[in-house]
């Protein structure tokens, strides 16, 4: 087993990132095109927002799930973590400008919206945390922050985690059982993290 | 230079619309089938007249209307009622009808039906999600079917359910909505002439998805009001249960209909799109009463409508 993960772990430290970001970039154009032909159905603009929003949340949790990946098996994806959070980045803004200029079109609308409607104004207030996540996802940026204060900066990435989880739920005329999975998934690897900073220190 | 991959697949090598469009066809009409429905007036076409309350909008495509459902009873997804409820057995069928009536007692599908004049009847739809269809209906009013069992005078409201067969209806094995799916009408909305008992659309009877084999159509109220599968008809005097109303009584008011000027809590009903005009489809503005003011308008004098939501 641990042979196994010892191998896989090898392989997993040797992505090189450029891989992540030319793969990565890929599906949005995939889901453009069914949305073009046909392929997310007869209503195909809420499908491509839908699409664009579960695939970011669902990179949001890959990325969440870097760290106690790296603690309880020893493999390690630290090396396209910031490739995979850009990438989070990326969809949650196409997710976004798809609700603006195909979804709701009616720009006197979109700002009513964002305040009067708790789950856009949650959704929003998560974007808008990603916003400094990204423009700060790079060396220059780490060096000139120092790494203390630029890993004090992108704790935001739970709160947005957190937002974007329930964000989810709540667009569901329902409580249904999928948002509610990946919530719960949002919510334990940030526990988890929360009991290694206690085990820290009483170390 | 290097021979470039060449596609040789053409829109032609796709299953042709119309085989799968029949595979689905045959699906949606497998319960009525299987039951050896033979003399069913569906398979050659159900004759109806036309009707003076119909819209001269265009109809979506039937591949829109049976693929883009809300029938929770099928699962939460849009797509889920197309592929899930050729399960359901919609024959035989019988519907109760009982409370505040002359006759009260279980009606055969087949005796409500008979001696009827079927109409079509091309509405709106517009659902509670902002989107909307045109739909073309075969059906009658509910105020026949109604009067045939005698309304008495204490009476107030009508009070519909769906069938519960969690075997048959995947959805029902989980506690989304608190089944069964029931809604009700105030009973001059009930008897008013663009209410509609139907039993079909495009001429054929009534695809399982769309809520097979009796639904009601009310073409000024939400979608949600217009309940699907029904097997029983309460004549109250109490206005009745609505299962989006206990859901989330903000969200969903007991009248529900299609107003612009009273938003839901969560998305604005000012402007709606249109099922099929693809990924660059405009917003057009919503009606009041969904376009059919001049007919229903009167049924809500002197209430406020931003109150009796």
């Amino acid at each position: 087993m641990n042979d196994i993960l010892y191998r896989i772990g090898a392989v997993a430290r040797h992505i090189p990132p450029l891989a992540i970001y030319i793969v990565g970039v890929l599906p949005a154009f995939w889901f453009l095109y069914l949305g073009l032909t046909g392929g997310l159905g007869v209503e195909p603009i809420k499908a491509l927002e839908h699409e664009l929003g579960l695939f970011g949340l669902q990179l949001f949790i890959v990325v969440l799930a870097v760290s106690p990946l790296r603690r309880h098996t020893g493999i390690s994806l630290f090396r396209i973590r910031r490739a995979l959070g850009l990438l989070v980045f990326y969809y949650i803004t196409l997710h976004l400008l798809v609700w603006l200029f195909l979804d709701v079109q009616i720009w006197s609308q979109i700002w009513g919206d964002i305040l009067k409607r708790p789950y856009i104004t949650i959704g929003m207030a998560g974007f808008v945390l990603l916003i400094p996540l990204a423009v700060t996802s790079n060396n220059w940026s780490v060096r000139k922050l120092g790494a203390r204060r630029w890993r004090t900066l992108h704790r935001l990435t739970y709160a947005a985690a957190i937002l974007g989880g329930v964000h989810h739920v709540m667009v569901a005329k329902t409580w249904q059982i999928e948002p509610m999975i990946y919530l719960g998934l949002i919510l334990v690897l940030l526990a988890l993290r929360l009991r290694w900073n206690r085990v820290g220190v009483a170390a | 230079m290097p021979a470039r991959w060449k596609n040789d697949l053409n829109w032609s090598d796709v299953t042709p619309k119309a085989v799968y469009l029949s595979r689905r066809q045959w699906m949606a009409g497998a319960g009525a089938l299987a039951a050896g429905a033979f003399a069913g007036p569906g398979m050659a076409g159900i004759t109806t007249v036309p009707s003076r309350y119909s819209t001269d909008e265009a109809p979506n495509a039937l591949e829109e209307i049976t693929g883009y459902n809300n029938f929770y009873e099928f699962g939460t997804g849009k797509e889920d009622p197309a592929d899930n409820a050729h399960r359901l057995t919609t024959d035989p069928w019988s519907v109760t009808i009982d409370g505040l009536v002359d006759k009260p007692g279980s009606y055969d599908l087949a005796d409500i039906l008979a001696g009827l004049t079927l109409e079509e009847r091309i509405y709106r739809l517009r659902c509670v999600e902002a989107w909307s269809m045109v739909v073309p209906w075969v059906g009658f009013e509910l105020a026949t079917l109604l009067d045939r069992v005698g309304v008495q005078p204490s009476a107030r409201y009508v009070y519909f359910e769906t069938l519960v067969r969690p075997e048959e209806m995947p959805g029902q094995r989980y506690p989304i909505l608190d089944w069964p799916y029931r809604e009700g009408l105030r009973l001059d909305e009930a008897m008013h002439p663009l209410t509609l008992l139907a039993t079909g659309l495009y001429g054929e009877e009534m695809p399982n998805q769309n809520g097979a084999p009796i639904r009601l159509v009310v073409p000024w109220k939400y979608g949600f009001k217009s309940i699907k599968s029904i097997v029983r008809i309460s004549l109250v005097e109490d206005q009745p249960e609505a299962t989006w109303n206990m859901q989330n009584p903000r969200e969903y008011g007991f009248y529900s209909n299609v107003n612009p000027e009273v938003d839901h809590p969560r998305w604005s009903q000012a402007s709606e799109r249109k099922i099929g005009g693809g990924l660059f489809a405009r917003r057009v503005p919503t009606q009041m009463f969904n376009g059919y003011g001049d007919e229903v308008a009167g049924l809500y004098a002197g209430m406020d409508l931003a109150k009796f939501y």
